[in-house]
């Protein structure tokens, strides 16, 4: 069976230095911040007390209030890039077959501010039950889509993929396969969290995950650099529009690029440690290459999942050598969490999203906050440090990596005219 | 209006996002102000809360209108 071709039609983003796709392109080139203080909740007590929340977003700008409160903030999320993404694809919902348009999306944890809310109030009662009906189909990871689809009427492949930090590169992937096979000629695709909050960023702190430089939050996302001490929690959304290449064509559609390949991976290690030497990684990137079709020396720029952690940047870094060898310094490697901090389920989606405008642009967002290097990576390495670099990318890597030990991987590639 | 009137009434358009003026006594929840079968539920639960009063599900069944809702609540305090 001859796969087909799928391409990227349109994208939708609400980040924390961007609220749609000019304004997160416009934040990633100048290498701005998104972490502040957090404002969702009383972190006073906390021993991590900043994040990089969305800014400026009042969900009644985009959805009836009537609708909104049924929605967790991860839905609402997904909403507000799903309708920029399918609007920037000039789809026209009314007439496409809606039983060939999917939506598949990645979260990884969901409803956590609702869960926390209905569960602290049960357990300040009397014991007696009070939990509102709409508790369930807020918190379920599942829903985003569900919502979605309903607003659109879209009856194509739908649900949720679960891989903690991977969860929205599993999603593209998987809409990368599903249109491949010819399941659907559409899918929305992307991903959304909200985990700003008491119990995740409690729960992260336990772990010992999240940087506690409260001190100056928005130097604290420094990927690869010497005193990086951890993530930095970020929330919002992304959403790409996936398409069957002939499908996109015909309707005489912008293409953006075309998905190349994914590739999966698991590394069998360790609940939250990745691989010290970089197993994992380098599998899901080899295995990506393959899927694609393509060969180390075609990649260009990798944005990587990158995400300050001590143990993470520098086992990928690895990975990234080995599987490129002496072609691992031609790349221009980056990480965009420097900016957005880590939106766990989202990451994959804004990553992809910055990959694709990085080729769109023949710009490559810079890795932000570095002033030393980590003695333990390879100074001939390109990390595209403190300020953006011209490149024609050709083909763009993007990758992402969850608790678990799953591992996903995107290779994005220029249409061949 | 009667106080506990003006309360219901707060309530439907506070969770159904109504206008004020069509939360009338004979509107109906369903088919007058748009809810489901999940906001009917919420609502029920919410009279309970604002009047502290138990609203057993067999007769929740019967609560399908403004009007019915406040005669329930007027009925039960």
């Amino acid at each position: 069976m001859k796969l087909k071709r799928v391409v990227v039609t349109g994208l939708g983003a609400l980040t924390p230095i961007g609220n749609n796709i000019e304004e997160y392109w416009d934040g990633l080139v100048n290498g701005k911040s998104g972490a502040a203080p957090i404002t969702h909740f009383d972190a006073a007590k906390f021993k991590t007390r900043f994040a990089c929340e969305v800014k400026n977003f009042n969900v009644e700008d985009f959805i009836h209030r009537k609708e909104a409160r049924k929605m967790d903030k991860f839905t609402q999320f997904a909403m507000v890039v799903a309708d920029e993404a399918i609007i920037n694809s000039k789809l026209d919902v009314e007439n496409v077959d809606p039983d060939r348009v999917g939506v598949i999306w990645g979260c990884g944890i969901g409803g956590i501010d609702t869960f926390e809310q209905e569960v602290v109030a049960y357990a300040l009662g009397d014991g007696t039950p009070k939990f509102n009906p709409f508790f369930i189909p807020k918190m379920i990871a599942d829903i985003a889509p569900g919502h979605i689809s309903m607003k659109y009427g879209f009856r194509g492949p739908n649900f949720t993929t679960v891989s903690a930090c991977a969860s929205s590169a599993n999603a593209i992937i998987d809409a990368l396969n599903y249109i491949r096979l010819g399941h659907a000629d559409v899918i929305v695709t992307g991903g959304s969290e909200a985990s700003v909050t008491g119990a995740a960023m409690g729960g992260f702190n336990a772990l010992h995950a999240l940087s506690q430089n409260n001190e100056n939050p928005s130097m604290a996302s420094r990927p690869f650099d010497k005193d990086r001490d951890g993530f930095v929690m970020g929330e919002g959304g992304g959403a790409l529009i996936l398409e069957e290449y002939e499908h996109a064509v015909a309707r005489g559609a912008k293409i953006y690029c075309e998905v190349a390949g994914g590739g999966l991976s698991a590394d069998a290690y360790h609940l939250t440690a990745p691989h010290p030497e970089g197993l994992g990684a380098t599998k899901v990137m080899q295995n990506c290459l393959k899927n694609a079709g393509l060969v180390p020396e075609d990649v260009d720029a990798i944005n990587m999942h990158g995400t300050s952690t001590p143990l993470g940047d520098v086992a990928e870094l690895k990975a990234v050598q080995k599987v490129f060898g002496e072609h691992a310094y031609n790349l221009n490697i980056n990480s965009t969490k420097s900016m957005t901090g880590h939106l766990l389920g989202a990451a994959g989606a804004i990553e992809a999203i910055a990959s694709v405008l990085a080729m769109e642009n023949g710009m490559v967002p810079p890795t932000i906050n570095h002033t030393v290097l980590d003695e333990n990576i390879d100074p001939k390495l390109n990390l595209t440090i403190n300020k953006a670099q011209k490149r024609d990318i050709k083909v763009a890597m993007s990758n992402t990596f969850g608790f678990g030990g799953h591992n996903a991987c995107v290779l994005f590639k220029k249409l061949e005219a | 209006m009667s106080d506990i009137a003006s309360r219901v009434k707060a309530i439907i358009v506070d969770k159904l996002g109504v206008d004020e003026n069509e939360v009338t006594a004979e509107a109906s929840f369903t088919n007058d102000l748009g809810a489901d079968s999940l906001d009917t539920v919420e609502l029920i639960m919410e009279f309970e809360k604002e009047f502290d009063i138990q609203i057993p599900d067999d007769q929740a069944e019967n609560i399908g209108t403004v009007g019915q809702a406040v005669s329930f609540i007027e009925a039960a305090k």
